[in-house]
């Protein structure tokens, strides 16, 4: 800071002036890769109560013969029972179908389903055939979700772990409050993606519409295509190789890959410049912004 | 598919459905008094019956022959008239009488809307048997205005014979724009801030601007968050707030259109694999027939 005139800030871009004060230093891990367990804690990953099941017991329900509790608590009861394969026919549009699964199991559900498919799951492997309705995936914890075609707004609202992919296009808001997990869209994304993020990653291979990171706190955001605007304090990064080599390896895996490759992704990070608890005073912040 | 939407608000519950026409026909629909009110009073049935005769002294005075006549209740009525003459004039003399409102006055447009779920609003007046070309449709959950008929939607754009619209969302600067059509002689019925979209658009109608540049001005010129649709006797239309805060899900084939909130509406009708879509923020889209 003192080896910084203010003349010097103010020909500045808002990117230099932010790197000047200290307030970034931008890498691929971040805070996003924070190692928050030991591999040889495996054991706490399970919750004491969770079903020993076997994923090559296999069984359907018909989602018309229940309502949406009816359905929950018959995927529960299966699982209590063994069935580690639990596939769901006839969602048609349902809400809140397979919420709060807290231990692994296949999930396939063949078709599409409502608002908050999925939400609030902490192990399982979800594959959904159709579309979903808003909030797809919110607040889970671990596991995978896979979605073959659309999904609505708020996709992976406040995710917490996990991979949540779409190889459709999403609605807006996509990773509102995430905070942690991977986010991957095979196809575009709408407006105020990555709103308030404060960590993880988001992946957009198509377009991003207007307000881009709209005030993220910390986070990755790659896109693929376009991007309409960015958001308040959301600032374009340098895409490195390690970004590069984690793109091509998570893509790969859900076959997501562009033909292009990954060079074109720009990468979107967090200014910080709205951070409320770093050590500047206030007419520093001023002279910031 | 109002049905599938119950659970979004059981209050009232209204049809804009489109049929047959014949020149210089109009079906009229209209209501001497609320709902609520019948069970007002033990002369409550008799000031409805004094409403009528006056409905019907002024629209012989306006030279309409009334053609048909019937009554789903005893204060919803629904007259095939014959009028070569001044729509509008005929309508706001009408509506001079103390509880009557026209809720339309289509060439092809009937509208109808009463307390109650669909079920009981569709029994009530026999929409069962209706046939026609096309329609929109509201269930309600009233949260800044009265239960009753009038708040309730869909909204006929006074005086445009075929137009009506339904309304999700909130309006913020309604009373605003409500004083500035006031001024240039617009008539509101209901404190609800969706009426505004239907007065709105008749303005707009009014002064020349197609529908396709009515809805994509307000986008702009209306604050808050909305999704609404438009219906004409050979269009129909949506549109999406700035924030696309407010959901609607798509699906559209050579032969179909078919838009709701919720996907599960959609599935009701459609319980074929079908590919739905949200559409973004500032979306307009206008179908032509």
């Amino acid at each position: 800071m003192a080896s910084v005139t203010d003349q010097e800030l103010k020909q500045m871009s808002q990117e230099e002036r932010v790197t000047a004060f200290g307030m970034r230093t931008e890498q691929l891990t971040g805070r996003s890769l924070y190692i928050e367990f030991e591999e040889d804690e495996g054991s706490n990953f399970t919750y004491p109560w969770a079903p020993d099941v076997d994923f090559n017991k296999r069984v359907e329900i018909d989602a018309d013969e229940f309502d949406t509790t009816g359905a929950n608590n018959k995927i529960r009861e299966l699982m209590e029972e063994g069935y580690g394969t639990i596939v769901i026919k006839n969602p048609r549009g349902k809400h809140s179908l397979g919420v709060g699964i807290l231990s692994r199991l296949n999930l396939i559900i063949e078709g599409s389903t409502g608002y908050f498919g999925v939400g609030l799951i902490d192990g399982p492997n979800v594959r959904i055939n159709g579309r979903v309705g808003w909030s797809c995936g919110e607040n889970m914890m671990s596991g995978t979700v896979l979605i073959e075609k659309n999904a609505g707004s708020t996709f992976g609202a406040a995710i917490r772990g996990g991979d949540l992919v779409c190889r459709g296009s999403v609605g807006s808001r996509t990773g509102i409050d995430m905070k942690g997990g991977t986010i991957i869209v095979g196809g575009d994304t709408g407006a105020l993606s990555g709103f308030m993020m404060q960590r993880g990653r988001m992946v957009v291979c198509g377009n991003a519409g207007k307000n881009l990171g709209d005030s993220m706190y910390d986070g990755t955001i790659y896109v693929g295509g376009e991007i309409q605007s960015l958001g308040v304090d959301a600032v374009p990064a340098e895409l490195t190789q390690l970004d590069k080599d984690w793109l091509t390896r998570k893509l790969s895996q859900y076959d997501l890959m562009p033909e292009t490759g990954v060079d074109h992704f720009t990468k979107v990070v967090a200014g910080k410049q709205l951070w409320n608890y770093d050590n500047l005073e206030p007419n520093e912040k001023k002279l910031i912004l | 598919m109002l049905r599938s939407l119950k659970h979004r608000g059981p209050d009232s519950t209204g049809f804009a459905v489109y049929g047959a026409n014949t020149p210089g026909d109009y079906v009229m629909r209209f209501v001497l008094a609320e709902q609520e009110d019948m069970s007002k009073g033990f002369d409550m049935k008799k000031i409805v019956e004094e409403r009528l005769e006056l409905v019907e002294e002024r629209l012989a005075e306006h030279g309409a022959e009334v053609k048909h006549r019937e009554s789903a209740t005893d204060y919803a009525k629904r007259f095939i008239i014959h009028h070569t003459g001044d729509t509008e004039l005929m309508a706001r003399h009408i509506e001079d009488i103390e509880g009557v409102e026209i809720l339309s006055m289509g060439n092809s447009l009937e509208l109808i809307k009463d307390l109650g779920d669909a079920d009981v609003v569709s029994d009530q007046y026999g929409l069962g048997a209706f046939e026609g070309t096309h329609g929109i449709g509201h269930t309600r959950m009233a949260t800044e205005s009265d239960v009753d008929i009038r708040s309730a939607h869909p909204y006929w754009a006074f005086p445009y014979n075929d137009v009506s619209v339904v309304h999700n969302g909130q309006i913020t600067n309604y009373w605003i724009m409500r004083r500035q059509l006031e001024r240039q002689g617009h008539r509101f019925m209901s404190h609800c801030d969706s009426e505004l979209l239907a007065v709105y658009t008749a303005n707009n109608l009014a002064n020349g601007v197609t529908l396709e540049d009515s809805m994509r001005r307000s986008i702009g010129e209306i604050d808050g968050v909305f999704t609404y649709l438009v219906a004409t006797k050979d269009q129909l239309g949506m549109a999406k707030d700035t924030m696309a805060a407010k959901p609607l899900v798509l699906y559209q084939s050579d032969d179909l259109i078919v838009m709701a909130s919720e996907e599960v509406a959609i599935r009701s009708i459609l319980p074929q694999e079908i590919d739905t879509t949200d559409p973004y923020d500032e979306e307009v889209f206008v179908w032509q027939a």
